[in-house]
């Protein structure tokens, strides 16, 4: 097995280039990644750099593009180029490519144009990065047959590809890769690459296989290194202290009091906070507790969330005032409601949700001498932007910023944005050296983004012989595009359906994509209302599913699979029950079947199983797939029994693991069952499909157990025995 | 002037009374495996052994320590050899990664006074320890895997 991967500096890339043996580079093309020389490159003046290496050891190196913060697609990514380029996978070196996305980056369209990212977010390194990983694995493997097919003569129509090696069946000889590297070259102009030249999926070797995660061995014995583990010369210490109300800015401190403190440095003044700087981080948190800060009036101030969903929520789901945001319309809803002979309405609430995500926020910044340069250590989903704002708030060109991308101790959408790492440089700049900041996790959460708390209007029109013609759900909240993620349903086929957003005033806390983000509680009411129906109607919900909702032949194939790894039909013993529910997520389709059972005394709902099946294309690396799923599913059901943030008068509430609480071993399902189907088409999205189904089938499974509904995640004790009493 | 042996190692650090024996591993003795999560004894991501007990280092206070001997995850074994890692790589436990180094360090209590720990002593001992990327059901499959395997 190779070393861990390599996170490297723009001084290893030079190297990189330099190293020798055969190098393929990437340069800024418009459809994709586009493999060439380094001289042919340097040649057209296009920007250039490395991804791939072949050394005459036989040694491979291949640069990898996808921040990790445990989906483990720092190793999966690669295994797509690996596989094409016929790579042995065990020669294979790892190493984290530069934070450019002009170079490293996947296109996606944006406003429609084409825009180059490294955005490791909504579950896309594999499915963004998979055609363009497979083309230029394949023209690597084919420059080296062109090399062999010249050095011995024969036609490169005669050869073949085993694992690191050339081979020509006719003659019975073989060429290694490396021996290939010692003499070839890379022409000016690589080959094309068609489909056909492209592996049948029936040929592939390690895509499918799970090899083992690159990562892994680093964080069994904690060499791992997270941007929290920076070390630099000369390095201080900081941590900030937001206002209490988001978004307001501080007027004055104890500025005095603060400084004369022990190992005090020095304060700032940031935009929405005062940082203070110290010789540990210790003496920092210290000076931070004793900061005493008078603050201008926030936004927020006058919010409370929770009376908030009956009343601003409420009213907004009927205001006649309002012109909602149409978010997809198929026939006409409202001759579907006019005709129903039956109508079905239920309204679905939940709270806000903290990212929680275990390495509290930070990041290391270091000047250079001169001032005119800056390096920032930080874990991010989004290296190319985060160079870009660092850029930007220091006005500097973002050539001016290096960012060294580090392991993230989790993402969920929260290091997507990286105010903290803007912090860090304003910081390091006015202090004049190397610092290391830290957000306690109090600040953390006082000062987190969150996933906005929600209110859901559904409504369903059935016709006389029961069949669901008309749909419509409205979701109403302060989130704007965060709100309506998961709100669609293509997989199923009610023909006139309006789904809409209605926007309420900003209640001036910050929002942000979290695992998954709107599905999560656009999928609890979508599927616990269809749940509520079914039942009404008599029927089993998978058959009220096929009956008389309709869904699509994909997602048939998952119900089917789930009803059977579930043993659905199989009586359950006394004090448990299951739920089902479907859940959609980054093109990825999901069901899944809980067990639960109850204590009615403490209101505690226990999970005890989870079976779930995901169609998720071709699945790159199974184990890695599987463990995300289980991820998402844990993540799904902490949100779903326990997490609520909450503010008053605009301050959040919860301050540390004892009063957010999330899902601990003991609470844990006892047993986690997750299938793939088989599938030959594109990969999509894995790590986000887990959790969307989680709370509709906890609360389907809670009536089935109870006769009762649960309308409001999180399922408290006191919401459950409200729900009990109801 | 407090006096400690850290993975096998004598050692001596000046530290103001409170000064947390996290902080003093992780920035002055520059040992980073052990982690902040919480610094508030929640969540165990700072779980380290003192005279071979797991005890949560952001809450332990440098001054009594005098004598005593800890155990990072860098100290638990020579060469990531101990049956606990090889079984968190066998069975691909680590996710973000971040809470595992407490994790293995509270396991490996567990597991030097129960050689075969039953699933119930496994969560039971385990439930401090927060995961927030879900990896329990893998993180009790690696600790029977290293009481099998020892």
């Amino acid at each position: 097995m190779p070393d861990t991967p390599i996170f490297r500096t723009d001084i290893g890339r030079r190297r990189f280039l330099a190293g020798a043996g055969l190098t393929f580079a990437v340069a800024l093309g418009a459809n994709g990644v586009v493999l060439t020389t380094p001289a042919h490159a340097k040649k057209t003046g296009r920007q250039v750099s490395a991804w791939v290496r072949i050394a005459p050891d036989e040694s491979i190196t291949i640069l990898t593009p996808a921040a990790e913060m445990g989906q483990g697609s720092m190793t999966g990514v690669p295994v797509i180029l690996a596989e094409e380029m016929d790579a042995d996978w065990s020669k294979v070196a790892l190493e984290m490519a530069p934070s450019d996305p002009e170079i490293y980056g996947y296109i996606r369209m944006r406003n429609g144009k084409p825009t180059r990212s490294m955005g490791i977010v909504g579950s896309r390194a594999i499915r963004s990065y998979y055609a363009d990983m497979r083309k230029v694995g394949a023209q690597v493997r084919k420059v080296l047959i062109d090399n062999a097919a010249r050095k011995w003569g024969v036609s490169a129509s005669s050869l073949a590809t085993v694992p690191s090696a050339v081979v020509h069946k006719a003659s019975g000889r073989r060429m290694s890769y490396g021996e290939i590297a010692a003499f070839a070259t890379v022409p000016a102009k690589l080959p094309e690459i068609s489909t056909g030249d492209l592996k049948s999926p029936r040929d592939f070797r390690i895509v499918g296989t799970s090899v083992p995660r690159r990562d892994i061995p680093a964080k069994v014995n904690g060499s791992a290194q997270y941007s929290i583990d920076v070390d630099l010369p000369g390095m201080v210490y900081a941590s900030t202290v937001h206002a209490p109300v988001q978004q307001s800015s501080p007027q004055r401190w104890n500025d005095a009091e603060i400084k004369a403190m022990p190992g005090v440095i020095g304060t700032v003044k940031l935009k929405q906070g005062v940082a203070v700087i110290a010789d540990t981080f210790e003496h920092a948190m210290a000076a931070r507790r004793a900061l005493e800060v008078v603050w201008k009036d926030g936004k927020a101030a006058g919010f409370d969330s929770e009376p908030a969903l009956d009343t601003a929520y409420l009213e907004a789901s009927t205001d006649p005032k309002m012109s909602p945001v149409v978010l997809d319309k198929h026939g006409d809803d409202k001759a579907a409601f006019t005709a129903a002979a039956k109508t079905y309405k239920a309204d679905y609430r939940s709270d806000f949700g903290y990212h929680a995500q275990m390495e509290p926020l930070n990041a290391v910044v270091r000047f250079n001498d001169a001032g005119d340069s800056v390096e920032v250590w930080e874990g991010s989903q989004m290296p190319g932007n985060s160079r870009k704002r660092i850029a930007k708030a220091l006005g500097f060109s973002p050539e001016q910023v290096i960012h060294h991308q580090c392991y993230l101790g989790g993402g969920f959408g929260r290091r997507s944005i990286n105010d903290y790492a803007i912090e860090a440089a304003l910081i390091a700049r006015d202090i004049k050296r190397p610092v290391k900041m830290i957000w306690t996790r109090e600040e953390d959460i006082a000062y987190g983004m969150f996933r906005p708390q929600s209110f859901q209007c559904m409504e369903a029109a059935l016709d006389p012989n029961g069949k669901v013609t008309g749909w419509r759900h409205c979701v109403v909240g302060d989130g704007k595009g965060l709100l309506q993620s998961g709100v669609k349903i293509p997989y199923y086929g009610i023909p006139n359906q309006l789904i809409e957003r209605r926007d309420i005033a900003a209640h001036g806390v910050r929002l942000k994509h979290w695992r998954a983000v709107g599905h999560v509680f656009n999928i609890f009411a979508i599927e616990a209302f269809i749940d509520e129906m079914a039942v009404k109607e008599g029927m089993d919900p998978f058959a009220f599913r096929y009956e008389r909702v309709g869904v699509s032949d994909r997602a048939r194939k998952v119900f089917e699979e789930l009803a059977g790894i579930s043993d659905w039909k199989t009586k359950r013993p006394e004090g448990r029950a299951l739920g089902m529910a479907m859940g959609n997520r980054s093109g990825a389709l999901g069901g899944g079947v809980a067990e639960i059972s109850l204590d009615k005394n403490s209101g505690v709902i226990r999970v005890h199983k989870i079976w779930m099946v995901v169609d998720a294309g071709t699945v790159v690396q199974p184990d890695a797939a599987r463990a995300n799923v289980e991820s998402g599913i844990v993540y799904g059901l902490s949100s779903v029994l326990k997490e609520r943030a909450t503010m008053k008068n605009g301050v959040v509430e919860q301050s540390n693991f004892h009063d957010y609480e999330v899902l601990r071993m003991s609470e844990a399902p006892e047993e986690m069952r997750v299938e793939f189907i088989a599938s030959d088409a594109k990969p999509d999205g894995v790590g986000e499909v887990g959790n969307p189904m989680v709370a509709a089938a906890v609360a389907n499974a809670f009536y089935a157990l109870t006769g009762k509904r649960l309308y409001h995640m999180p399922f408290t004790p006191a919401r459950v025995k409200a729900a009990l009493k109801a | 002037m407090v006096s400690f042996t850290l993975n096998g190692k004598p050692v001596s650090v000046s530290a103001e009374p409170g000064t947390m024996l996290l902080w003093v591993v992780r920035d002055r003795l520059k040992l980073t495996g052990t982690k902040y999560g919480c610094g508030a004894g929640l969540c165990g991501a700072c779980t380290v052994h003192v005279n071979g007990k797991a005890v949560k280092s952001c809450q332990a206070d440098v001054a009594s320590l005098q004598d005593a001997s800890i155990t990072t995850i860098e100290g638990l074994s020579a060469d990531a050899g101990h049956p606990l890692q090889k079984a968190w790589i066998a069975e691909q436990v680590p996710q973000c990664g971040y809470c595992q180094s407490g994790q293995i360090m509270k396991a490996a209590e567990l597991l030097a006074k129960n050689a075969n720990p039953s699933r119930a002593a496994i969560v039971s001992h385990m439930n401090g320890n927060i995961c927030r990327c879900g990896t329990y059901k893998r993180i009790i499959a690696a600790i029977q895997r290293a009481a099998r395997e020892g």
